[in-house]
C-alpha cells in the first residue's frame, strides 16, 4: 500500500477483491448444438467443424476431419445429392453454404497433393470379411482398417466401386478419381479381390477364418415388369445399359429410346444415351412434383435436350412406336389409369424403375431374415439375424444412395470393432439440434454462394466429359467461411469483448473462452450477443 | 490469398475474427487489451456504461500508448467504480466534484504540458473528461461550454443513459420524450417526460466549431473505437457522446443492453456521425431499418406506448422523430448528408409536427 491520506487515494484495480460472481442467479454455460447440416448428412459427416478449418485455409486439416466419417470426399463432392444443404440454416438468411463443392474442393486438394490415410499403428490380427466393394464395402473397410483388423474384400465386378463404377455415368464422376479414392484405401493394407462372387457365404467365412462378415452387395439387379411387346422392339433393363457403356464406351442401341421410370437412374440412363447419340425421351407415370429423382439432375437433363412424357404408362411395345396410356393423379396423388391411348415412336424401351437385391446366394444363409429383398438388420449394431454377420448399403435399405450406404458402412465397421471386442455398440446419441431462432443473424453478412462452372448443354451431348467443374480456391474459401457455425463456437470474440464485467478470460486461438465465474454477474449479455448461439443461461444451483 | 477473402461468416459485425490479421482487429478483441476498467466494479448486471467506458477508454489507451489521465463527474460511473476502499481504475483517475468535471480537465491538461515542458518532455500526457449526461448536458454543461470555447486539450466522453440512473432515474435534459423517469411519471394527458424540452449537446459542441464530435453506442464497437483513436489523434477541445442503456432505469431485460442500443441506431432514434469543425464529415448508415417500436417494446420506461391502453399518436410522433433524424443525417444509403443538421429538440418544438 501507498503512502497516502485517509480515503482519498484509492491503489489501481482494488476491486479486484469484490468477487462479484455472488450476485449471479443466472449462470452462462457453453452450449454445444448439432448444426442440422451434420444431422442431416447420411455419412454422418462434421461438416461445420471442417468448414470451420476450411475457411480458415488448414485444407488438409479439414480433409481429415472430414474423412474420419466418409473416405471419399472427392466422389461425394460429385455424385451426393447434398441434402445436407437443404437444411442449412444460411438458408433463411440468404443462401444454403455450398457444402457440396467445398467438399469436393478438399477431395480434389487432397488428391492434388497426394495426402493418404494414416496406416493403423497397431494389428489386431481379427480378420473381416467384406462382401461388396461399393460405398458401403469401401466405407466399412476404411474404418475396420483404421481400427488395425485386417480386411478382405471380395467384388464380383472385374473392378471396384460397384455402383459408383457400374451405376453412376462418367460424366458425374470421372473413374480417375473413383480409382484414386479407392487406391487410397488399398493402400492402408485393405485387400479387394476382383471378379469372384462368393456362392457359399457361410463356407467361406469358415474356411477364411473369418471373425465377421459384412453384406455390401448392393441391389444390383434391375426391377423388370412385364410389358407386352411385339417381337422386335428391344426392352433393355438400366444398370445393363449403364455398366455397358462404362465398360465399352458405347451401346448399340436405337436411335429413340423410351427410358421408363423417374428414379435418379432413369436420368442418369437418358442423359448417357443422349451422349452417344440417341434420342431419349424419359417416361414417367406420374408428373414432375412426384418425381423421386434429384432435381438439379432433372434440370441438367431437361438443358440437354431429353425430353419428358409425364403421367404416361407404356403399356404395349411394338415394332417401332409404344402404345402409352394416359394417367391422372387422383386426390392422394396416386397415377390412376384413364382408358386413353397414345402412340409414342421409340424403337426400344430402358427400364429404370427400380433396382433389386441378388437373394440368390444371401438367401443360402440360413436362419438370415429378410423382408422383401433387404437384408433385415438391428438399426443400432447393423447385425443380421446370424450372430457375426452384418450389412450394410443398399442390401440392407430402402433409401439407397451413396451417401447413405457410406453412413451405413461406418456404423457397421464400428458395430463390427464392438463385437470383436466383445461389446455391444451403440450409435452417439444425437445432442439438441441448433435451430435458426438459437442464432443471432445481425451478426453475419449478406454473401452471395458461389455456383460451379458447368459445361455448355449444347457441348454436354457429344461426351461423357464431366459437367460440373469445381470451386477455385478462392471461391472454396469463401463458401467455407459463408458457414454460420450453428450451435458451435467459431471464435468471434463477441462474449469477450461485450461483457461489462471483464469476466469471460479468452484462452488464445484455437482454445476458446473461459467465464469467470468469480466475476461474473449473469447478466446474460454474451448469451443474448453470440451469433452462434454457442451460450446458455442456466439457473444458478443455491 | 486468404487476406483479400472477405469475412462473410460475421462480417466485420463482430468483435473479432479468427481469421482476420491481428492488425485489422478490434482492441476488445486482443487478449492483452488495457481493461483500464477492471472486474470487480459495482455496476448493475448488463451495465451499458461499464462496457461502454472500458471500450472507450481501452481505445484511447492504445491511441495514446497509455499516457492517459482521466477525470470524473459525479455519477454512477464515479460511484461504481470507487467505493472506498476500492477502485477498478487501472490508470491515473481523479474524481472531484458533480459539475466541475470539464473544468479539473481544462487545469490537468495545463498542469501536464507545464510539467512536461519542465522535464523536457515532447509529449505531454493527454486529458480525457468523462460523466454521465446529467454531469454533462445539465450540472456541467457551464464548464463543458468554456472548455470548449477555450478550446482546451481535453476529450469529453459522455455517458449517456438519459437520465439520473445513480440517484434513482430522474429526467435529465438528455431524456427522450415520452419516457417514463422517476420524476416524469405516468399522469396527465401526456405521461412520461415532456416533449418539446431539453438539448442535443453534441450539435451544440459543433456549434463550438471544436475539432472533433461525434455520437457512438456500445453496439458498434468498431465505430466506437475509430471514433475515439480519431479523437486522440486531435489536439484541442474533443466531445463524444456514447449511448449507454441502463437496464434498471430503462426496465431492460439486463441481456439486452448492446441490443437496445442496436435498435436505437437501426431505429434512427440515436443518429451515430461524426463531425470536424462543425460539419459533419461521416454518418453511420443504418443496416436494417426498424420502426421504432421495436426499441419501444423493449423498454419498461415505454411500457405505456406499447400496452393495450397505448396512445397510437405518441409512437407516431416518435416515429416522425426518427425519420426526420433519418433525413437530417441521411442515416439511410439513398439519403445524402449536405443538408446542416438541427437539434431534434427543433423538430420538437415545432407545432407543426
Amino acid at each position: 500500500m501507498k503512502k497516502k491520506a485517509f480515503a482519498v487515494t484509492l491503489d489501481p484495480a482494488t476491486s479486484l477483491s469484490n468477487h462479484t460472481g455472488s450476485w449471479r442467479t443466472l449462470r452462462p454455460v457453453n452450449v454445444f448444438k448439432l448444426p442440422p447440416c451434420n444431422n442431416q448428412c447420411p455419412a454422418g459427416e462434421n461438416i461445420q467443424q471442417w468448414l470451420y478449418y476450411a475457411g480458415e485455409g488448414d485444407y488438409e486439416h479439414a480433409w481429415r476431419v472430414l474423412t474420419e466419417e466418409n473416405p471419399l470426399p472427392a466422389c461425394m463432392g460429385r455424385v451426393c445429392y447434398h441434402t445436407c444443404e437443404g437444411k442449412c440454416n444460411r438458408g433463411f438468411l440468404d443462401e444454403s453454404v455450398g457444402i457440396n463443392s467445398v467438399e469436393r474442393f478438399l477431395g480434389d486438394y487432397a488428391l492434388e497433393h497426394n495426402l493418404g490415410f494414416k496406416i493403423p499403428s497397431r494389428e489386431t490380427g481379427k480378420k473381416v470379411l467384406i462382401i461388396g466393394s461399393g460405398p458401403a464395402g469401401l466405407s466399412a473397410a476404411y474404418q475396420l482398417r483404421r481400427f488395425g483388423h485386417k480386411v478382405h474384400i471380395v467384388e464380383m465386378g472385374q473392378e471396384p466401386g460397384g455402383m459408383m463404377r457400374y451405376g453412376i455415368p462418367v460424366y458425374r464422376l470421372p473413374r480417375n478419381i473413383l480409382d484414386a479414392e479407392i487406391k487410397r484405401i488399398t493402400d492402408m493394407g485393405v485387400e479387394i479381390e476382383c471378379g469372384r462372387k462368393v456362392e457359399n457365404i457361410e463356407a467361406e467365412k469358415r474356411s477364411g477364418n473369418y471373425d465377421a462378415v459384412i453384406l455390401c452387395l448392393g441391389a444390383s439387379i434391375s426391377t423388370n415388369v412385364d410389358i407386352p411387346q411385339g417381337d422386335t422392339t428391344s426392352i433393355l433393363n438400366a444398370l445393363n445399359v449403364l455398366g455397358e457403356i462404362e465398360t465399352k464406351g458405347d451401346i448399340q442401341i436405337a436411335r429413340r429410346v423410351a427410358v421408363y421410370g423417374g428414379g435418379n437412374t432413369a436420368v442418369d440412363v437418358a442423359r448417357s444415351l443422349r451422349r452417344i447419340g440417341a434420342e431419349p425421351i424419359i417416361v414417367y407415370r406420374r408428373n414432375r412434383d412426384k418425381m423421386p429423382a434429384n432435381e438439379e439432375e432433372m434440370d441438367a437433363a431437361i438443358e440437354e435436350g431429353i425430353q419428358v412424357k409425364w403421367l404416361s404408362t407404356i403399356a404395349e411395345a411394338r415394332k417401332d412406336s409404344l402404345k402409352i396410356e394416359k394417367m391422372v393423379l387422383d386426390e392422394n396423388g396416386k397415377p390412376k389409369p384413364t382408358g386413353e391411348y397414345e402412340e409414342l415412336p421409340a424403337d426400344a424401351v430402358v427400364l429404370a424403375i427400380g433396382q433389386n437385391v441378388d437373394t440368390s446366394v444371401i438367401s443360402k444363409i440360413s436362419g438370415l431374415n429378410m423382408e422383401k429383398d433387404s437384408v433385415v438388420i438391428d438399426n443400432e449394431t447393423m447385425m443380421t439375424s446370424v450372430d457375426g454377420i452384418f450389412a450394410a448399403g443398399d442390401c440392407a435399405s430402402t433409401d439407397r444412395t451413396v451417401t447413405r450406404a457410406i453412413g451405413m458402412g461406418k456404423h457397421a465397421a464400428r458395430s463390427v470393432n464392438a463385437y470383436l471386442n466383445g461389446r455391444a455398440y451403440k450409435k452417439a446419441e444425437k445432442h439438441e439440434i441448433a435451430k435458426f431462432e438459437d442464432m443471432h443473424p445481425w451478426y453475419y453478412t449478406d454473401a452471395p454462394k458461389q455456383i460451379r462452372e458447368e459445361l455448355e448443354a449444347a457441348r454436354r451431348c457429344g461426351t461423357f466429359d464431366e459437367v460440373q467443374k469445381g470451386l477455385t480456391e478462392e471461391n472454396a474459401v469463401f463458401e467455407a467461411r459463408r458457414c454460420l457455425s450453428c450451435g458451435n463456437c467459431m471464435e468471434c470474440d463477441n462474449c469477450y469483448g461485450v461483457c461489462p464485467d471483464s469476466a469471460i478470460i479468452k484462452l488464445g486461438a484455437g482454445k476458446g473462452y473461459e467465464f469467470n465465474y468469480d466475476y461474473c454477474k449473469g447478466c446474460g449479455v454474451c448469451a443474448q450477443e453470440c451469433p452462434c448461439g454457442h451460450i446458455k443461461m442456466v439457473p444458478e444451483q443455491i | 490469398m486468404l487476406e483479400k477473402i472477405k469475412f462473410y461468416q460475421t462480417g466485420s459485425n463482430t468483435v473479432g475474427n479468427r481469421m482476420l490479421n491481428p492488425a485489422m482487429r478490434t482492441i476488445q478483441a486482443s487478449e492483452d487489451r488495457p481493461n483500464s476498467l477492471i472486474s470487480g466494479h459495482r455496476a448493475c448486471q448488463g451495465c451499458g456504461e461499464a462496457l461502454g467506458a472500458r471500450y472507450a477508454i481501452d481505445a484511447a489507451m492504445k491511441a495514446t500508448n497509455g499516457q492517459i489521465m482521466l477525470v470524473n463527474a459525479t455519477g454512477c460511473l464515479e460511484v461504481f467504480s470507487t467505493p472506498y476502499p476500492e477502485s477498478a481504475w487501472q490508470i491515473p483517475w481523479i474524481h472531484s466534484l458533480f459539475g466541475n468535471a470539464a473544468s479539473v480537465g481544462s487545469g490537468l491538461a495545463a498542469a501536464a504540458r507545464i510539467l512536461a515542458k519542465k522535464h523536457g518532455q515532447e509529449n505531454a500526457p493527454r486529458i480525457i473528461a468523462q460523466g454521465g449526461d446529467g454531469g454533462t448536458t445539465d450540472i456541467g454543461f457551464g464548464p463543458l461550454s468554456g472548455m470548449f470555447e477555450r478550446n482546451d486539450d481535453v476529450l469529453y466522453i459522455c455517458y449517456d443513459n438519459e437520465a439520473y440512473m445513480n440517484t434513482g432515474v430522474q429526467r435529465s435534459s438528455a431524456t427522450p420524450p415520452a419516457a417514463r423517469t422517476a420524476t416524469t411519471q405516468l399522469v396527465g394527458d401526456a405521461p412520461g417526460a415532456d416533449w418539446g424540452k431539453g438539448k442535443d449537446v453534441p450539435l451544440i459542441a459543433m456549434a463550438h466549431g471544436i475539432p472533433y464530435v461525434a455520437t457512438a453506442t456500445v453496439a458498434d464497437l468498431r465505430d466506437l473505437e475509430n471514433k475515439v483513436t480519431k479523437a486522440m489523434s486531435f489536439h484541442g477541445a474533443r466531445y463524444i457522446q456514447i449511448l449507454v442503456p441502463c437496464p434498471l432505469g430503462w426496465g431492460l431485460n439486463s441481456s439486452s443492453t448492446v441490443t437496445a442500443a442496436r435498435l436505437a441506431m437501426e431505429t434512427g432514434f440515436f443518429p451515430v456521425y461524426e463531425a470536424e469543425y462543425g460539419k459533419v464529415t461521416s454518418v453511420r448508415k443504418i443496416r436494417q431499418k426498424q420502426p421504432v417500436l421495436n426499441y419501444l417494446k423493449l423498454q419498461r420506461r415505454y411500457a405505456h406506448l406499447t400496452g393495450k391502453k397505448a396512445d397510437p399518436n405518441v409512437v407516431a410522433r416518435l416515429q416522425a422523430m426518427c425519420d426526420q433524424n433519418i433525413k437530417n443525417f441521411g442515416l439511410l444509403d439513398d439519403d445524402n448528408t449536405e443538408a446542416a443538421p438541427v437539434a431534434i429538440q427543433a423538430f420538437e418544438r415545432n407545432q407543426s409536427v
